[in-house]
């Protein structure tokens, strides 16, 4: 009924009229109210971003080794030279060569004489685009030489441009992790919520059992269990799945109980005493009204299925190289010998815990703004 | 209260039957059983096997059995001689090399068990109390990062801080000198130095957990109308608190011990590998990417085991806290 009135409203007073406006649009003022999750929704939408357009932001393809520059640390980007000048275009120092005159290992210097400086819109490195066009256009790039903000690894991959592809695939993992979570835990937890009875029962113990279960070695089992010749792409879809398959319990149990309490509200007594169908209550009233329900828990399962991944990829049973993704990044810093000599190897952790903490904050937002019509 | 604890211990068994069902679905799991991988090492070394060797050795072994038969040979091992199999990588019975190394893990999980709730209950308390305070608005800043960040990079960032600061190496669990030494006081100490490295890393996210329930369910209880009347009574303020409402929010703190437990075993394996422990989870983990399957199996299967003991427990320590529970039992 409140449609109707909406059409007829002028758009600018039905901002101001909450009892004519639409359960989606006071859940959003609510959720606004709520300012760490409003940040954490930019952050998350900047970590998509980066994951949608990994090979234009990233300077350098995430494989090319620059031999150069071995386990080098971070490039500054620097707007004031050693003099102290003031150079309106951002640079970055040029790297020379040395043997340490021991173990006649090359050693990156600085040379701070030469400048190489940061250019925009640069053309650099070949990649297909989403694997659907060629291009060669870069966010940014250096003239005369090479830049790796986060440093880069043992074989000279630069950091910072496996850092932003593994956004992608980690970010992809857990929402197709999710997503099967999500399909699993409706269908299992609508099943036990419309049927009731024994199946019910059947069901809860079940979720009881697999929520008992210690879930990382499990996880850890399970993906050992994957058959070693299995190509990388295969391996992302099992681990997924295997994500999944312990992933969906939360999920089932909310579908459950909502479906349960709602099943008994007056609204859809009146929806069967005025001759709908059992397909159209569900989908037409009872869908909807948990809908917010259902995107609460899935924006808190999300970090779970990440950390999970990252885990697994850490250890070395999850993703594997060529894949990258944040925790097969971390496996590269997985020994004291390395963090002490390379500290940069971390930084794709920072990511993790940013990604996490976004989540877990407009989980936080949208668990208060779930249900608009309380208090 | 009998009836109840009777009740979850015949759902406890039913679980551990379903458990060690799930681990020896595990063992059996990858392709190819023992007698392949042994033919394989064997073509490696240049002696090919021939097939009638395998199939001895198969029939020898029992792998050319359906696999209901060998399940049921493999628990009724477990039930009548503690046998757990044969861990082919370390060529011993996988019941010596687990006890080699669970007391260990077993004393860092109730360790961290025990960190988790002396700091997160006063804490806990405290910020309910003083709400809005800036300690409070640290705690939760503490929290929420503690509760985002990966175990095992938690221990990575204190291993490399460890590094910088110190120049000291906060992996392992004894000091040089007294790793194969016989135990004695000193060593005894010399563990306790080391030990709680892991039992922050583990309990970190767990603590950040529960400092959140504890100030959320407290809040909760704060403002309901008998505390107003107590104060008004005359009850001192931390006799009030104590006595009632902590007591109230106790309960779903209680309730969740056991998932507590489960969340320290499942994050255990992995701290131990990333901090070197001489504890079960480097075992698991080489075992698991050595396809050694009984061994892991039979990890698998104690993990489960603990957790389930732990709700267990804390279902017990539930009724006793919450008569309602008690007489809903026996109603």
């Amino acid at each position: 009924m409140s449609e109707t009135a909406i059409n007829v409203a002028p758009a600018r007073s039905r901002l101001k009229r909450p009892e004519i406006a639409t359960q989606w649009q006071l859940m959003w003022w609510k959720f606004r109210r709520h300012h760490m999750a409003l940040i954490g929704l930019s952050v998350l939408g900047l970590l998509f971003v980066i994951a949608a357009f990994a090979e234009v932001i990233a300077p350098q393809s995430p494989g090319k080794r620059n031999s150069n520059y071995l386990t080098g640390p971070p490039m500054g980007i620097h707007f004031f030279d050693t003099e102290g000048r003031f150079h309106p275009r951002p640079f970055v120092y040029a790297r020379g060569s040395k043997r340490d005159p021991v173990t006649l290992r090359k050693l990156p210097v600085i040379d701070p004489q030469i400048r190489w400086p940061v250019r925009f819109f640069v053309s650099g490195d070949r990649y297909r685009f989403w694997g659907l066009w060629e291009s060669d256009f870069h966010l940014f790039g250096v003239e005369g030489g090479y830049v790796h903000l986060f440093g880069t690894d043992i074989l000279g991959r630069d950091v910072f441009s496996r850092t932003l592809y593994a956004t992608r695939v980690s970010l992809s993992v857990a929402l197709v992790g999710v997503t099967a979570a999500f399909v699993l835990g409706a269908l299992i937890g609508g099943i036990a919520g419309y049927f009731g009875g024994w199946l019910d029962n059947l069901i809860m113990r079940l979720i009881e059992f697999i929520r008992s279960l210690p879930t990382l070695p499990l996880w850890l089992a399970l993906s050992a269990a994957l058959p070693r010749d299995w190509s990388s792409l295969q391996l992302y879809f099992a681990i997924t799945l295997i994500l999944a398959a312990l992933g969906w319990t939360h999920l089932a149990r909310t579908v459950r109980s909502k479906l349960l309490a709602l099943r008994e509200e007056d609204f859809v007594l009146a929806a069967r005493l005025s001759g709908c169908s059992d397909a159209r209550i569900i989908l037409r009233h009872l869908l909807p009204s948990f809908m917010s329900y259902l995107i609460v828990e899935i924006s808190i399962s999300f970090p779970e299925i990440l950390l999970a991944e990252t885990s697994l990829s850490f250890l070395g049973l999850g993703l594997r190289e060529p894949i990258e993704s944040w925790g097969v990044l971390l496996y590269a810093a997985q020994n004291i010998r390395a963090i002490a000599h390379m500290p940069w190897l971390l930084i794709p952790g920072i990511f993790v815990i940013l990604a996490v903490l976004a989540f877990n904050f407009v989980g936080d937002g949208m668990r208060d703004a779930a249900d608009p019509y309380s208090r | 209260m009998l009836q109840l604890l009777i009740r979850r211990l015949i759902y406890m068994v039913i679980t551990l039957g379903l458990v060690s069902m799930v681990s020896f679905a595990i063992i059996q799991l990858p392709p190819g059983d023992y007698a392949d991988s042994y033919a394989n090492k064997r073509q490696q070394a240049g002696i090919p096997v021939t097939q009638q060797e395998l199939a001895q050795m198969r029939h020898d072994l029992g792998l050319d059995r359906p696999w209901i038969v060998q399940y049921g040979d493999w628990v009724a091992k477990i039930l009548l001689d503690g046998d757990l199999g044969y861990s082919w990588e370390w060529r011993r019975p996988v019941a010596d090399v687990i006890a080699d190394r669970l007391p260990l893990t077993l004393v860092i999980a109730f360790s961290t068990l025990a960190f988790m709730y002396a700091v997160a209950l006063p804490i806990g308390i405290y910020s309910a109390v003083r709400q809005y305070s800036i300690t409070d608005h640290v705690f939760s800043v503490i929290g929420y990062i503690g509760l985002a960040t990966p175990n095992f990079l938690l221990a990575l960032i204190l291993m490399y801080l460890a590094q910088q600061w110190f120049g000291q190496s906060v992996g392992g669990l004894y000091s040089p000198e007294y790793q194969d030494a016989p135990w004695s006081w000193a060593k005894m100490l010399d563990l306790l130095q080391h030990l709680w490295v892991p039992v922050v890393v583990l309990g970190t996210a767990g603590t950040a957990f529960l400092i959140r329930t504890m100030r959320a369910t407290l809040l909760d209880e704060l403002d309901k109308m008998y505390v107003t009347a107590a104060r008004a009574g005359g009850l001192s303020p931390l006799r009030l608190l104590l006595k009632y409402p902590v007591r109230l929010a106790l309960n779903p703190i209680v309730a969740t011990l056991g998932w507590r437990l489960t969340y320290v075993i499942s994050g255990a394996p992995i701290v131990g590998v990333v901090l070197s422990l001489p504890d079960t989870g480097p075992l698991f983990l080489h075992a698991l990417l050595n396809q050694d399957m009984y061994l892991a199996g039979a990890m698998v299967m104690i993990y489960c085991a603990l957790t389930i003991a732990g709700t267990f427990v804390s279902d017990v320590l539930l009724a006793l806290l919450d008569p309602r529970i008690r007489l809903e039992a026996t109603a």
